[in-house]
């Protein structure tokens, strides 16, 4: 091996590392040392953000070509870590009142976190299972964490059966790849595709086996069947944790997988990803206005707004993909800031769920609804709040690329989601008020969504920040 | 080169009879039983393959290990599987549907499956180095560097599992009686023995 040179890794080097000595001092302290350790964990991601700001960007792939580390990687990483320290700090407070405090719990997130950075830079049929499953592995556990609640075994049983059958998928179609093009690199495989004259039929078979299984993961519709039953059964901060982090990651691998080995097979998979983008658009848009439970209709509108992002996919851009990639960071800071406000809704003790239970929060708690109310706007893509912007540059990107009819069923399916984003305004504001939440907003929680609320507004002001650097990330995709 | 094809149909059929006598028999350990047989035959496959050392990796590990500990888990657990698959008939039209639909995928797929021109090549690149060498060894040569991501985040992987299986089942009862060695060692005689004078004739 001429390439081996560990530099690149160290940010994933370092996380292990604080996971297994954070567990040795879980270990060694009992579960009383939960809270410092969801803190440590936390610092350490901050410390991996500035590991990883410090080892450069130039593309290069290390270990047998296993493992790339380029600009894209590197912004996503970032947007990964950042997503990861809002996820523990969302917690914290959370898993202590519902009598779940076990040190376990930021740590399976430390190594999940770490199965998503190796996701975000695999060069390799291989890297890219082992961090798929990394991720998942954690994830399955943590979903099922809260042992003493039937709804969260629930949640993990189901996550972990259908889990594990996409994986299934995923291989099946990463066999039937490596044995028409003998190689499970990326670099090698693309090299092959490209000198195709036709692309033969097992090898669109082998793609679609793997995209199948890939869309599980970002629950795309028509594989999103696990995803409201998951978001409502796990325990709420991981069900924050659900929606904030994982599908970055696999986003990232699914815009270096099609853009990179595949992009000479284009033809074959816009066919899929336009369908699955207007599938998870509409069934998002639509399935959403039954929900009574809060954490259901964000299930739904991830499913929606992941439809968004494949749009952006499906144009084959540059421009797509850098759309995309500012779509999911303005995706993640959003969320981020709504389930600082669903974490927050507990009434003598109890978490409540259910959208009436916010009736009237202006007059009972205004110092939710109205950040909660700029967040639903924004979701629901009205100017001049950020997430209009995300919509902005996907539909764009769309629409330069030719794609008059998918742009114009993202405009429609995003006017009826907006019709439920905008019912919980109205329920807040103009309902009989309902009995008020226990008060006392832990500073985690409040920071995260003053932060959330802050970008959301001020994104308008200074665009080109944002924009500028994930175009400028999501380009480093199509120099090869 | 007729042996060669004989040994394959044998070994393919007995997999293939075995995994579906897994899923239909009444009694779980003969499943458990089959589900050996199975494991058995697709190592003679591997071997056919000239995957000595894998076919030999299956045996150990599968069998020797896996389907053992399956089969005391199924011996050990009361769970009546007859009643599990009561409701089961109603789902037979559906799954035959969707095995239909994926076996006609499937003959289509490789019923005009060609290798891509490079395909080849680019199979043969990795072996270059190792002709002649043995399975074993030329595993060992790559496992620990060319694959070394591979192989250290699998090790990742089954820390995790193994924290995970530790976070789901290990529940601390109160009020348990267990043996700490360290309070042991710990004890002294002047907290746990008194010594009394006792005057004959007066009782304690």
């Amino acid at each position: 091996m001429t390439d081996f040179n560990l530099i690149p890794l160290l940010p994933e080097i370092f996380l292990s590392l604080v996971g297994m000595g954070l567990l040795i001092v879980g270990v060694s302290q009992g579960n009383v040392s939960t809270r410092v350790i969801c803190w440590s964990s936390a610092a350490g991601f901050v410390i991996t953000g500035l590991i990883l700001l410090g080892i450069g960007w130039e593309t290069q792939t290390v270990l047998n070509g296993m493992f790339v580390m380029d600009k894209f990687a590197g912004f996503m990483k970032l947007l990964i870590l950042t997503g990861l320290v809002a996820a523990v700090g969302l917690s914290v407070r959370y898993i202590i009142q519902e009598g779940m405090e076990r040190f376990e719990y930021p740590i399976l997130i430390i190594f999940a976190g770490i199965g998503m950075m190796i996701m975000v830079s695999a060069n390799n049929l291989l890297t890219l299972y082992m961090g798929l499953e990394l991720q998942s592995l954690s994830l399955y556990v943590l979903a099922a964490f809260h042992r003493n609640s039937m709804r969260s075994s629930e949640a993990g049983i189901k996550y972990f059966v259908l889990g594990a059958l996409s994986s299934g998928m995923l291989l099946f179609g990463m066999s039937l790849i490596y044995g028409f093009t003998g190689s499970v690199d990326f670099t090698t495989i693309g090299a092959t595709v490209n000198n195709l004259s036709a692309i033969p039929f097992g090898l669109t078979f082998g793609l679609v086996f793997v995209l199948a299984g890939l869309a599980f993961k970002i629950s795309a519709v028509p594989f999103h069947m696990w995803t409201p039953d998951v978001y409502q059964g796990a325990p709420t901060s991981v069900t924050a944790l659900f929606a904030i982090v994982p599908k970055i990651a696999a986003f990232g691998l699914l815009m270096r997988l099609l853009f990179e080995p595949f992009m000479g097979m284009s033809e074959q998979w816009v066919q899929i990803i336009y369908f699955i983008a207007v599938a998870s658009m509409v069934v998002g848009a639509f399935a959403a206005i039954a929900q009574g439970n809060i954490k259901r209709l964000l299930a739904y509108s991830s499913i929606g707004n992941m439809g968004y992002a494949l749009m952006g996919l499906v144009a084959g851009t540059a421009e797509g993909a850098g759309a995309v990639v500012l779509y999911l960071t303005i995706y993640m800071i959003m969320t981020a800031g709504v389930f600082a406000v669903v974490l927050s809704m507990r009434r003598q003790g109890m978490a409540v769920y259910k959208i009436k239970d916010l009736s009237g929060l202006s007059q009972t708690n205004p110092g939710l609804a109205y950040p909660l109310a700029i967040l639903m706007f924004s979701m629901s893509g009205i100017p001049p709040a950020a997430g209009f912007f995300g919509k902005l540059v996907v539909f764009n990107a769309a629409v330069a690329s030719g794609y008059y009819i998918l742009a114009v069923i993202g405009v429609l399916s995003s006017v009826v989601a907006a019709f439920y984003y905008l019912r919980v305004v109205k329920v807040m504001f103009f309902d009989e008020p309902a009995d008020a939440f226990d008060g006392g907003l832990p500073f985690a929680r409040r920071a995260i969504l003053f932060i959330s609320v802050l970008f959301v507004l001020g994104f308008v002001i200074k665009p080109n920040i944002f924009v500028s650097s994930s175009f400028d990330a999501a380009s480093v995709l199509f120099q090869g | 080169m007729i042996i060669q094809a004989l040994a394959f149909y044998l070994f393919a059929g007995i997999l293939v009879v075995s995994a579906l006598m897994v899923i239909s028999a009444r009694n779980p350990v003969h499943s458990v039983l089959f589900l050996i047989l199975g494991f058995f035959n697709s190592a003679g496959l591997f071997i056919l393959l000239g995957a000595e050392f894998v076919a030999m990796i299956m045996v150990i590990v599968y069998v020797g290990a896996v389907a053992v500990l399956f089969l005391f888990v199924v011996m050990m657990l009361d769970i009546s599987f007859a009643d599990l698959r009561k409701g089961a008939m109603q789902y037979v039209p559906v799954g035959l549907a969707i095995g239909a639909v994926l076996l006609t995928e499937l003959v289509m797929a490789y019923g005009v499956w060609a290798f891509a021109p490079d395909a080849l090549a680019n199979r043969g690149a990795p072996l270059i180095r190792f002709e002649g060498a043995t399975n074993a060894e030329s595993l060992g040569q790559v496992l620990y560097t060319d694959y070394v991501l591979a192989f250290q985040l699998a090790g990742l992987i089954l820390f995790v599992a193994m924290v995970g299986a530790i976070v789901l089942t290990l529940r601390t009862r109160p009020g348990v009686r267990r043996q700490n060695v360290g309070e042991q060692h710990a004890r002294k005689r002047e907290d746990v023995l008194e010594i009394r004078k006792v005057t004959p004739g007066t009782g304690v």
